[in-house]
Order: C-alpha cells, then sequence, then structure tokens
C-alpha cells in the first residue's frame, strides 16, 4: 500500500464534503456550466440515484480526466469547450403520461413540424414511444402490454432505482468506462436513457421506440441506453433522433450497450438527424457516440442506421461475437451535404467458431461534406471458421465534396474468410437530363436515385422507419445539386 | 405541333445549328437525315431542352408555346418524348419504379392524381406485349447491363407508357438487328395516331422502311439543306451525303 499523502487526506475530505450535501444550485432545473466532481455528485442526487450509482460516475469521471480527446478521424473542427456545457437539464415539471394525449400541445407541435406525428405514432399500433426532450422521460406507453410479457422498458434513471441488480450486472460491461474519451465522459455525465430488457424466451410483441431531442441551448446530451435480451429472447428497438435548428454548436456524445444472450437477436435501427448546421457550415450538432453489442452462442445482433444529420459524426456501432455461431450485422446509409463531416462504420470482432459478420456500409456526399467510412475486421485465434462480408460504396454528388473509406482487416486465424467489396460512383448530368426527359425533376431525380442506390439498407428498417427514412434522405438532399 | 424558326446552337462557344426551321404538324412523320457531326442529335437536345447547348437566336414553339423558358423535365410533362441515342443507366431504380415515377411526376403536373396501381399494371402488361418484352425484365434496373437492343426496346416501351404528343427517335436504329429493328418500327407504328407526332433522326435509311416518313430533310453542317419525301432517304441511300455536299458548296 502507497503512502497516505496529503493530497489522499485532501481528497478524502473532499469526498466527505458530498455526503452533507455541500452543494448548492441543485435546486434549478438546469446545472450550472462546467465539468467537475461537485457537478457529477449534483446530476446523481437530481436524479435520485444510489450511492454506488455515484461512485460508478465518479469513478467515470477520474479516468476520463486522465483520457485525451481522438483525433484520429478523418474530420475537423474546434474541440468542444466541455466546461461551457451545462451537463444537466430538466423540463419545468416533468408528470409522467400515461398516453400520448396528456403531452403537452406544443410538444406534439414540435414532432410534427419534425415530420415524426405523435398522432401518426400512436396509430401505427404496436409501437411504444418513450419519449426522452431534454434527459427526462415525459412519456411512456404500451407499458402494461410490455409488463405482462416480463420485459422492462423504461428509462435509465427508473431502471437504476428499480432494477438495480440488471443494471449492475451489465452496465459498461460492453463498452468500460474507460472505453473512449466520449464515453468516458458519459458515464460520468450521462443524464438518462433507455433500459430495456426482454426475459427468457420473450419475442416483444412491437418494436420498441425512443425518440430523442436536444431542446434547451447550450445543454449537452449524453444518453444511456442500455439493451438486455435474455437467452432465446428477441427484440427490435428503433432509435430517431432529430433536432431543431439552432445556431450553437452542441455535443451529443451517446453510449449505447446491446447485450444479447445465448440464442437471443437484438435489431437496433437508427434514424439521426441532428441538426447539421446551416448551408455555409455554421452550427450543427457533433455527434460522437460509442455503440456496441456483445453477442454470446448462436446470438444475433443487428444494426440498421441512417445517418442525415449533425455536423461532425464519428460513431461505430459494433459486434463482438464472443460465443460460437454468433452473427453481427451492420447497414448504413449516411448522408453528409453542406459542410457536414461523417466518420462512420463498425467494428467485427470475432471472437467465437463460426462467428459471421456482414457489413453493408452507403455513404453518399453532396455539397462540400466529407464522407468517410472506417471499419474493423478483427478475427481472432479462436475464430474458426468465421467469416465476413462488407460492402462499402460510396456516391457521390457534385465535385466538391469527398467519400473516403479506410478499412482495416487483421486476422490471426487462417480458416477465416473475409471479402471486401467497394464501388464509388458519381450522380451524372447525364443521368439527371435522362430523369428530366421523362418529366422527373432534378431533386426527384436524385431521391431516386439516392433511393436505388441506399435501397439495400432501407429494406433492413421496419416498414414505418423506412417511410421515415426516405423522406429524410430525400429532405436532407435538397438543394444539393444548382 | 412543333415550329422551328431560325434556331442557333451552340456548345461551348462552337456552333453548331446555324439557322434551322421546321415545322411538324399533328399526325406527321419527319425524318432528319445527315452525316455524322452535322447537328441530327444536337436539335434533339435543344428541342429537349438540355443545358449545356446554348440557343443563340431563333425560337422553338411547341403547341404555339414558346419554349425559351421551359425545362426539360416541364417539356417532357406538355407531351416531348425523346428515345435517346445512348439510354442511361441507372443502377437500383427499377424499370417499373422509374416508369411509374415519370407518369405520376407527369400526371401531377397536370393537376391529376397518381395513376391506380390496377391501371398502371395493366398498362405495363399490354405495352409489354406490343413491343414483345418480356415482364422480367420490367424489374431490372434500368438499362443496367442492358444489350444494346434491350435499351432501345426500353426507351420505345418507355415511350409506350407516356404516350407523348412528339416523340423523338434519336437514331434508335443503331445497335438493333433486324428482327428487334422491326418489333421497335410496329411498336411505333402502332402508337402512331393523327393526335401526335414524330421525329426520326437517323443516319441510314433501313429504318425509313419500317416507319415510312411523310417528310425527309436533310441536315448538313447546322442547316437543313434539303427537303423531299421518302424517296430523297432512298436517293441518299444510294449516293451517299457526298452529292449534297457538293450541291451545298457549289
Amino acid at each position: 500500500m502507497s503512502k497516505y499523502t496529503e493530497d489522499d487526506l485532501k481528497k478524502e475530505l473532499e469526498t466527505k464534503e458530498y455526503e452533507y450535501g455541500f452543494y448548492t444550485d441543485i435546486e434549478s432545473d438546469t446545472l450550472p456550466v462546467g465539468l467537475n466532481e461537485d457537478i457529477i455528485v449534483a446530476i446523481s442526487k437530481k436524479k435520485e440515484e444510489p450511492e454506488w450509482m455515484t461512485e460508478w460516475r465518479l469513478d467515470a469521471f477520474k479516468k476520463w480526466k486522465e483520457m485525451e480527446e481522438p483525433e484520429w478521424a478523418n474530420v475537423e473542427y474546434e474541440k468542444p469547450d466541455l466546461q461551457k456545457i451545462s451537463y444537466y437539464s430538466a423540463p419545468s415539471n416533468k408528470p409522467k403520461y400515461n398516453s400520448l394525449d396528456e403531452v403537452d400541445p406544443e410538444l406534439l407541435e414540435t414532432f410534427k413540424k419534425l415530420g415524426i406525428s405523435v398522432d401518426e405514432q400512436k396509430k401505427l399500433a404496436g409501437v411504444a414511444v418513450d419519449v426522452v426532450i431534454d434527459s427526462v422521460s415525459v412519456a411512456t406507453s404500451f407499458k402494461d402490454t410490455l409488463s405482462e410479457k416480463g420485459i422492462i422498458f423504461c428509462s435509465m434513471n427508473e431502471a437504476i432505482k428499480k432494477h438495480p441488480e440488471l443494471v449492475k450486472k451489465y452496465l459498461g460491461t460492453v463498452i468500460p468506462k474507460t472505453d473512449n474519451y466520449y464515453a468516458a465522459l458519459n458515464s460520468a455525465v450521462f443524464s438518462d436513457g433507455s433500459f430495456c430488457y426482454i426475459p427468457k424466451g420473450v419475442k416483444c410483441p412491437m418494436e420498441l421506440s425512443t425518440y430523442f431531442r436536444i431542446n434547451e441551448a447550450g445543454t449537452g446530451q449524453f444518453e444511456r441506453t442500455l439493451v438486455v435480451a435474455d437467452k432465446g429472447s428477441y427484440v427490435s428497438y428503433l432509435e430517431g433522433c432529430s433536432a431543431p435548428s439552432r445556431d450553437e454548436n452542441q455535443l451529443h456524445a451517446a453510449v449505447v450497450e446491446l447485450i444479447a444472450l445465448d440464442d437471443a437477436e437484438i435489431k437496433y435501427s437508427t434514424v439521426q438527424n441532428w441538426y447539421p448546421g446551416d448551408n455555409e457550415g455554421k452550427g450543427g450538432v457533433f455527434n460522437f457516440v460509442t455503440k456496441r453489442g456483445i453477442c454470446e452462442n448462436n446470438a444475433k445482433i443487428s444494426w440498421t442506421q441512417v445517418e442525415t444529420g449533425s455536423a461532425v459524426t464519428w460513431k461505430y456501432p459494433s459486434c463482438v461475437l464472443k460465443g460460437k455461431n454468433s452473427v453481427g450485422e451492420f447497414y448504413s446509409i449516411a448522408v453528409t451535404n453542406n459542410f457536414q463531416q461523417a466518420d462512420t462504420g463498425t467494428k467485427m470482432i470475432h471472437i467465437g467458431e463460426n462467428t459471421k459478420s456482414t457489413i453493408i456500409s452507403k455513404g453518399i456526399s453532396a455539397g462540400k461534406s466529407q464522407n468517410s467510412y472506417r471499419g474493423l475486421v478483427r478475427v481472432g485465434p479462436r475464430a474458426k471458421n468465421s467469416r465476413n462480408f462488407s460492402q462499402c460504396d460510396s456516391l457521390l454528388i457534385g465535385n466538391e465534396c469527398g467519400a473516403h473509406t479506410f478499412p482495416y482487416i487483421e486476422t490471426k486465424n487462417k480458416s477465416a474468410k473475409i471479402e471486401h467489396e467497394a464501388t464509388t460512383s458519381k450522380i451524372g448530368e447525364d443521368q439527371i437530363f435522362y430523369c428530366n426527359q421523362r418529366g422527373i425533376d432534378t431533386e426527384k431525380a436524385i431521391a431516386l436515385i439516392v433511393n436505388g442506390f441506399s435501397k439495400e439498407v432501407l429494406n433492413k428498417l421496419p416498414m414505418e422507419f423506412a417511410v421515415e427514412a426516405q423522406k429524410l434522405l430525400e429532405i436532407s438532399l435538397e438543394g444539393s445539386v444548382g | 405541333m412543333l415550329e422551328i424558326k431560325n434556331i442557333h446552337a451552340k456548345i461551348e462557344d462552337k456552333g453548331i445549328l446555324k439557322g434551322i426551321n421546321l415545322e411538324i404538324k399533328a399526325g406527321e412523320i419527319h425524318a432528319i437525315m445527315g452525316p455524322n457531326g452535322s447537328g441530327k442529335s444536337t436539335l434533339a437536345s435543344v428541342i429537349t431542352g438540355k443545358e449545356e447547348y446554348e440557343v443563340t437566336d431563333g425560337k422553338i414553339l411547341f403547341e404555339n408555346e414558346d419554349l425559351e423558358e421551359v425545362s426539360p423535365e416541364e417539356r417532357a410533362h406538355k407531351g416531348i418524348f425523346m428515345s435517346f441515342q445512348y439510354p442511361i443507366e441507372i443502377p437500383g431504380i427499377t424499370t417499373t419504379n422509374f416508369i411509374k415515377t415519370a407518369i405520376n411526376e407527369t400526371r401531377k403536373a397536370r393537376g391529376e392524381n397518381d395513376m391506380p396501381a390496377k391501371d398502371m399494371l395493366k398498362m405495363l402488361r399490354e405495352k409489354c406485349d406490343l413491343l414483345d418484352i418480356d415482364q422480367k425484365f420490367l424489374s431490372r434496373s434500368i438499362n443496367d447491363g442492358f444489350s444494346g437492343g434491350e435499351k432501345k426496346r426500353n426507351e420505345i416501351f418507355q415511350m409506350a407508357m407516356l404516350e407523348p404528343k412528339l416523340a423523338i427517335l434519336d437514331e434508335t436504329d443503331s445497335g438493333l438487328d433486324i428482327d428487334a429493328l422491326k418489333i421497335v418500327a410496329n411498336g411505333v407504328n402502332k402508337l402512331k395516331s393523327q393526335d401526335n407526332a414524330v421525329l426520326v433522326i437517323t443516319h441510314y435509311q433501313r429504318l425509313l422502311d419500317y416507319i415510312v416518313p411523310d417528310y425527309v430533310h436533310v441536315l448538313f453542317d447546322g442547316k437543313i439543306v434539303k427537303s423531299g419525301t421518302k424517296d430523297l432517304a432512298h436517293e441518299l441511300e444510294k449516293k451517299g451525303y457526298d452529292w449534297i455536299k457538293e450541291e451545298v458548296n457549289k
């Protein structure tokens, strides 16, 4: 044991002070800007978390302080000043609704503007919506149906209190606190998020979905999602994000962990439409997200994403194929326009025997944007007969954008089969004119061509999401050809 | 229906059309012939409104409306169709979806509702039969991996579906074997009525044996230097284009 120094004593004293609730300001609904241990304790307090959770956060914070912001991604941006962000904000009153009808009409209006009307959602029978507004859940529906099957679908905050044994057992097991700079930050300050547990052998009867948005200026969003599919269970989870326009850069550093136990299957679909900044490259969300799932024996995890928003995206939904015969899939459409930058892809880590992974990535760049695919396929020494197929296609619109592909392949087992295919194409003026001559205007022509290009991935989305995603693609590329 | 008045056009400062006059009435078939580089395809591009070509003088009227400010898609909505010399491949879009979009965009522009799926299906079947097209081909990406003949047949198939008032066939015969040529020509003839018109652009008179024109025009160095009946086409076939050149240079 090392020497007990004066510093240690000081630290201990500081820690003691927390216990007495020495820290003021926790009455206010938005915490002061800045990041330090006090703030973290205050977040934890506000959420009425048990002590183990507070400790967990503080531990993450300690580790984060020693980490550095990564710079290897193919993106350029001014690093956000993390001391200028408020790490917690809640709507002024936060009642829980049993039905979506009770939700604030203004909020419903916002959803309508975003093209995601809640009315429509309700009609789409079988979709339970858990709305996370600025970090606090304000609406949950279909809860009863789910609970009959023993399915837990609630906010992370609620799960920490009501299902501490599950949260303790799984939180941070796929993405450790020290995994990367932003995951560590998220672990320390995560505000809320969703928790989902599907019991053994249960097939979740509906698509579970969560809509996020950033509401208050200057508020970082640090969502934390944990999905646990117990043995032989199945769940399809939809995550849709969209943020209203604003000038200020906003940081979004979410963490999503998926756990598929033996014979379980998780489908995780995302439509991401955070504010991309204006057409001069001003403003927009920084989307630095860590998403990873682990598959036990015969389990399957499938990530499908449609990324159209954010000024800067840094995101690699990955699969750790630990169990034998497990399957990982990644289907992605990433669209960048104007000055957007995206560095996105996946990691498929083959550990178990006979593991299989598929990667289909479609990058679409327009305007002056830069779009990079970055993917790792790693086959470990024990992963006998594992297989991977990767396909990366890039579509360019105009002459000023860029498409890049960074595939990494590492294999330590000779029986592995890895295939990688890549194509780059450009929407040509001749194609546009051909469409024009048939009565199809340029915007529609681009939408048609882009949809054709993205079809393989769009087809992987649940029906109602696919329609929305298609619309989103059209909107995102509006005005991309002069 | 179509009146071309003293049209001059250039591409990148190179004058290609140097004063063309042409009038096409409903119910007529016109053929434009001429050697390579005489401006035949440019004329088609100018009528359909391709942007690279700048019209420097003259005007084009379609059903008495000046087309100068009319975009290519609006010209299509008004009923101008072109069968491309080199049909463009668009991967990922099925022929059915492409035609459906084209038809419904045109209907939308005319203030009509989308064509009901049932009617569309019926029409697709009919036109497939008309042009001896296997329906399987409808589910293939448009022109993607098609043979030259298939592409041309697909163009005429689209024409059959879109039912234009004026159809411009730009070198439709190139790349077609004699059997395919007959099928395509037969299709065009069946679609022909007193209310529509066809402008056939061709290098050889072969196609004109099957699609018989009312008028034949010879294009040379950006001008129509000779007009006549289908006999003119035969004469050209026999003598080649040189005598025209000589006549012009006299």
